[in-house]
């Protein structure tokens, strides 16, 4: 009954969606000021049906009612109550459905916040979301209807695979989701734009907060991912390149772009159909990455024959939606007139170029992830594009990224002065080439790369806080004068800051922890040590533990440091009820300075137990820059002027004409 | 259908389920094993999702591993280990595709990216002065700029 | 200028024809490294105490064609392919052998015993280090073999369409071309 609801509910959100593509689309042509009016209760009662249905299933999760095919497919009764709700969103139809619950969402968003936006503007927007939401509606009702029924209801579900029973996996999808969801906004106004003819800087503030909200969202997200492939697989590793996480990273990458060139826009009323076209190009890796992996024709051409239907209507959706989109730039952003002028070396032309690097670095992903399928469906050639050709080619395109970061920063609007600049940069240049010297002592014999890269990470850092200081005039006035300068900021550039800041303390950690990290492994007796570093790894005991739907044995290990300092570590195994699975839950010890990480494995013999231990110098840098880069966002989001929904006063014109004097 | 896909699973049951290893046969000289190691990463786990052999669990990434050490340790030159894979796998095994007609955009790509966008941003940025013609204000205008430039200023250079 | 406006559309055409063309492709064959090189030198011990083993001197045999089957008992997909090995074991001008990858002896054996043996003869490759030498990433993996050269590789389960639609014309086409 409930299931049927959620069906229905669904059915209507799709009717909903129809009438707010066409009534407001039509009304905005002929300037129908009344049907423009029906975009926005059509979007909050599309957000109502669609949120419904997701509860429906969710409820169907929470009381395992396997006689819906997919709560049978995915749950398991005896899961903890955190897992099946995750469970809803753990597989294919369940995803889709909280990715086009998102969709509603934010619909809503745009229809409650953007209340003081043109009225043709906001009902070709909310037109716009509604056609992404027709295309999703569609694909779920007719290939992959999360509320089937199964004809002999089975008396106990297939389990979830237990790698994927954990609180940082449990979250990663919705704040994924939310992120590439969220760039559908910037993406909408990119089409309102240029059905409408007009991106000016009032635009452009519009769309930045959305875009901030979804770039947050991303980072979020990916953080969280991260974070769960170093914690739970038992490798130390957290970044893989692989295709998955290349989907999400793409338009982050982009989401990144877009952020800094709608700036120009607003500022210089310049740069208009680059912004426009990211704002497409960005959701457009949103979609690919969702649909995409979650097909798996990434990983093989053939996973894309198992099903059919679902390929045919995802590549003919995705053809539908970017394809039109491309055609629509392609013939009206010459509308889109170029405004404000700037120097070569100017802040505007430090974004410009950024943004080249960056959108470059987003190619290289794309085409590095697409790589092994279209050389399999053109030359019929097998092809693996992996780690070590995008650590070498990703990591060559960010070293000019980062020092047009640091650079950048410290140029003026419309016009840079770049003596000023170099002498202002010139001790930390020092400093910077100091530690790269310094690194290559201690680290005698090591490659280069790691070297430089330190200096890089160390010098956007001190770069940051040079422009911070040069902004509250540190030490030119009385300090009590600067530090009311510094509470002064608009929270716009408290944003800028930490933003930069954490990437250059995630960067540093990235750069530490991927170069000199340590692995020791070794099958040791109980009572038996190893060594790793400063520290002395001792396995006491092994221990037999239950959990609820799982049985575990428990290492007891004592750590001491070379300092006397210890402490006891619990590294688990666990082996699943409902899948012949092991996963390991391993200690970690989390200082600044570095994460011991021990991992139990498989017994080997009586009394003898494989372990694996690492060392990763610096680990929690990344999540603290992460997190702090975060932060930034939320703090500039905060902002008067960014607030969302709250419209620009200025227009284009006027701007214009206040640089051309 | 159902089949095919009930064999995929099954398929890819037997490949995973393995248990946390640990090598017994790693060498004992450390610069060996390092460099061992590094051959390892450049390998395809051939049965996993785009993960190296390195840090891959299946019982194939594990034979591979002991190959690899075992011919690190008779002092064989990373190119012949390597082409002991790709003989044996093709260049399918490389994680690192080597530069074949089939990889040159691949490789060269971006390159030729950064040439053709770095030229449509030099001329971006060096046409402007020429080509942007400023409107003369109106006397609205005017006012409201003046309002702009006394609240803004202090704004100005600290956009994020 | 206009071409500019025009190139994302252009390159996400490119694309999209290009996954338009992949999928309709299917399916086909993929080459592998191994098709048109010797099968490796080896020699298996049998599974049987009593019986011969395999080795490369079993991959010649004049004009029949030799079909090398991967397989093992813990495999499920080994299983589903059995009943169609049987019947490729019988097509004409077809010598089917076996290598146990991987395996127990006495759990292949079992194996065979309960769902029948289709190999001429079976190789025990205890270590799968013989595996690596073909290539092979896993079990059921199927070599055609003509003159000690391999003509085809086969990853993944046999079904009966496959012996009907695969493997028969491609020993036809392969015993035509005579012992050369």
């Amino acid at each position: 009954m409930i299931a049927e609801l959620g069906h229905f509910s669904l059915v209507l959100a799709l009717g909903l969606a129809v009438l707010q593509v066409i009534v407001p689309m039509v009304g905005a042509a002929r300037d129908d000021g009344r049907m423009m009016m029906l975009a926005r209760p059509a979007a909050y009662g599309q957000f109502l049906f669609c949120l419904l249905a997701f509860l429906a299933l969710t409820y169907c999760y929470i009381i395992s009612d396997f006689s819906v095919a997919v709560v049978a497919r995915n749950s398991h009764s005896l899961k903890p109550l955190l897992y099946k709700i995750s469970g809803v969103w753990g597989n294919h139809e369940g995803s889709i459905l909280l990715w086009v619950t998102f969709l509603a969402l934010y619909g809503a968003l745009v229809a409650f916040f953007g209340r003081n936006l043109p009225r043709s503007l906001q009902a070709r927007v909310l037109a716009v979301q509604a056609i992404i939401g027709v295309g999703f509606y569609l694909f779920m009702l007719l290939t992959s209807n999360p509320f089937e029924r199964l004809a002999n209801v089975p008396f106990e579900g297939n389990g979830m695979n237990p790698l994927l029973q954990d609180p940082g996996l449990a979250f990663h999808p919705p704040f994924l989701y939310l992120g590439y969801v969220g760039l559908s906004v910037a993406f909408s106004f990119a089409i309102a734009a240029l059905i409408e003819g007009r991106v000016d800087p009032a635009w452009a503030r519009w769309v930045r907060p959305w875009t901030l909200l979804a770039w947050l969202f991303l980072t979020i997200g990916i953080t969280l991912g991260s974070w769960w492939a170093y914690y739970e697989l038992g490798w130390g590793g957290w970044w893989g390149w692989d295709p998955v996480e290349n989907a999400s990273f793409m338009p982050w990458l982009a989401a990144t772009a877009l952020l800094h060139s709608a700036i120009v826009v607003e500022k210089r009323n310049s740069l208009k159909s680059w912004t426009v076209l990211l704002a497409i190009v960005a959701f457009s890796f949103s979609l690919l990455g969702t649909f995409i992996v979650r097909s798996g024709i990434i990983t093989s051409v053939h996973a894309f024959a198992t099903d059919p239907k679902r390929g045919m209507f995802i590549l003919l959706f995705l053809g539908l939606v970017i394809g039109g989109s491309f055609l629509l730039f392609a013939l009206r952003s010459d509308r889109l007139q170029a405004g404000g002028l700037f120097a070569p070396v100017s802040r505007e032309s430090g974004l410009v170029i950024n943004n080249l690097f960056l959108s470059v670095a987003a190619a290289v992903v794309l085409y590095g992830t697409l790589h092994p399928l279209l050389s399999d469906a053109l030359f019929g050639v097998k092809s693996s594009v992996g780690a070590p050709f995008f650590n070498l080619v990703f990591g060559f395109l960010m070293i000019p990224v980062v020092m047009m970061m640091g650079l950048g920063v410290h140029f003026k609007w419309k016009r840079a002065d770049i003596r000023g600049i170099s002498q202002r940069l010139a001790a930390i240049t020092g400093l910077s080439l100091l530690a790269v010297l310094m690194t290559l002592y201690v680290a005698y014999g090591g490659s280069l790369m790691p070297a430089i890269w330190v200096g890089i990470a160390l010098w956007l850092l001190l770069s940051m806080f040079q422009e911070l200081g040069h902004r509250i005039k540190l030490f030119r006035v009385p300090f009590g004068d600067s530090l009311r300068r510094l509470m002064r900021q608009p929270r716009s550039s408290w944003g800028m800051s930490l933003g930069h800041i954490g990437f250059a303390i995630a960067l540093i950690g990235i750069v530490v922890t991927s170069s000199w990290n340590l692995e020791v492994q070794k099958v040791v007796k109980i009572g038996e040590s190893l060594t790793i570093g400063d520290h002395t790894v001792t396995l006491k005991d092994v221990i037999p533990v239950a959990g609820p739907n799982y049985s575990a044995v428990r290492g007891i290990v004592t750590v001491t440091a070379k300092d006397g300092k210890s402490y006891i570590a619990y590294p688990e195994s666990r082996t699943y009820v409902s899948s012949p699975m092991t996963t390991t839950e391993g200690d970690v010890a989390t200082t600044l300075t570095g994460d011991l990480f021990i991992v139990i494995g498989e017994a080997q013999g009586l009394d003898q137990w494989g372990m694996r231990v690492y060392y990763k110098p610096m680990q929690v840098w990344l999540w603290i820059g992460a997190a702090i880069m975060v932060l930034g966002g939320f703090i500039s989001l905060s902002d008067r002027r960014y607030r969302i929904g709250t419209p620009g006063k200025a227009t284009g014109i006027i701007k214009d004409a206040r640089h051309a004097h | 259908m159902r089949v095919l896909i009930l064999a995929a699973f099954l398929f890819a049951l037997t490949l995973d389920a393995n248990a946390i290893g640990v090598d017994k046969d790693r060498l004992a000289d450390p610069q060996q094993e390092a460099r061992a190691f590094k051959i390892m990463k450049q390998l395809r786990c051939l049965v996993c999702q785009n993960e190296s052999i390195a840090v891959s669990d299946a019982s194939l990434a594990e034979d591979l591993r002991a190959i690899v050490r075992k011919q690190v340790r008779a002092g064989k030159p990373d190119a012949e280990i390597i082409a002991f894979m790709t003989s044996r796998y093709g260049d399918w095994v490389l994680l690192k595709p080597p530069l074949r007609p089939g990889t040159v955009i691949l490789w060269f790509g971006p390159l030729i990216l950064l040439v053709i966008g770095g030229f449509m941003v030099f001329r971006f940025v060096r046409q402007r002065p020429e080509t942007a013609i400023a409107r003369p204000l109106d006397a609205d205008e005017k006012k409201r700029l003046k309002k702009i430039l006394g609240e803004k200023n202090e704004q100005e250079g600290n956009m994020p | 200028m206009l071409i500019r406006r025009f190139l994302p559309l252009l390159i996400f055409i490119g694309l999209f024809v290009a996954f338009m063309v992949g999928l309709t492709l299917n399916p086909r064959e993929i080459p592998s490294a191994r098709i048109g090189k010797p099968v490796p030198d080896f020699s298996l011990p049998p599974l049987e105490g009593d019986g011969v083993g395999l080795s490369t001197a079993d991959m010649t045999d004049g004009d029949n064609i030799i079909i090398v089957n991967f397989f093992a008992s813990w495999c499920g997909p080994c299983r589903l392919e059995h009943p169609s090995l049987m019947k490729l074991a019988k097509l004409d001008g077809v010598k089917l052998y076996g290598i146990s990858y991987k395996d127990k002896p006495e759990n292949s054996l079992s194996f065979l015993k309960t769902l029948g043996n289709p190999y001429v003869r079976v190789g025990m490759d205890l270590k799968g280090r013989n595996a690596i030498d073909w290539g092979v990433t896993g079990t059921p993996e199927t070599f055609v073999v003509k003159n000690g050269i391999i003509r085809y590789q086969h990853i993944g389960p046999i079904y009966d369409v496959q012996v009907g639609e695969l493997f028969l014309p491609l020993v036809k086409k392969l015993r035509q071309e005579g012992p050369s």
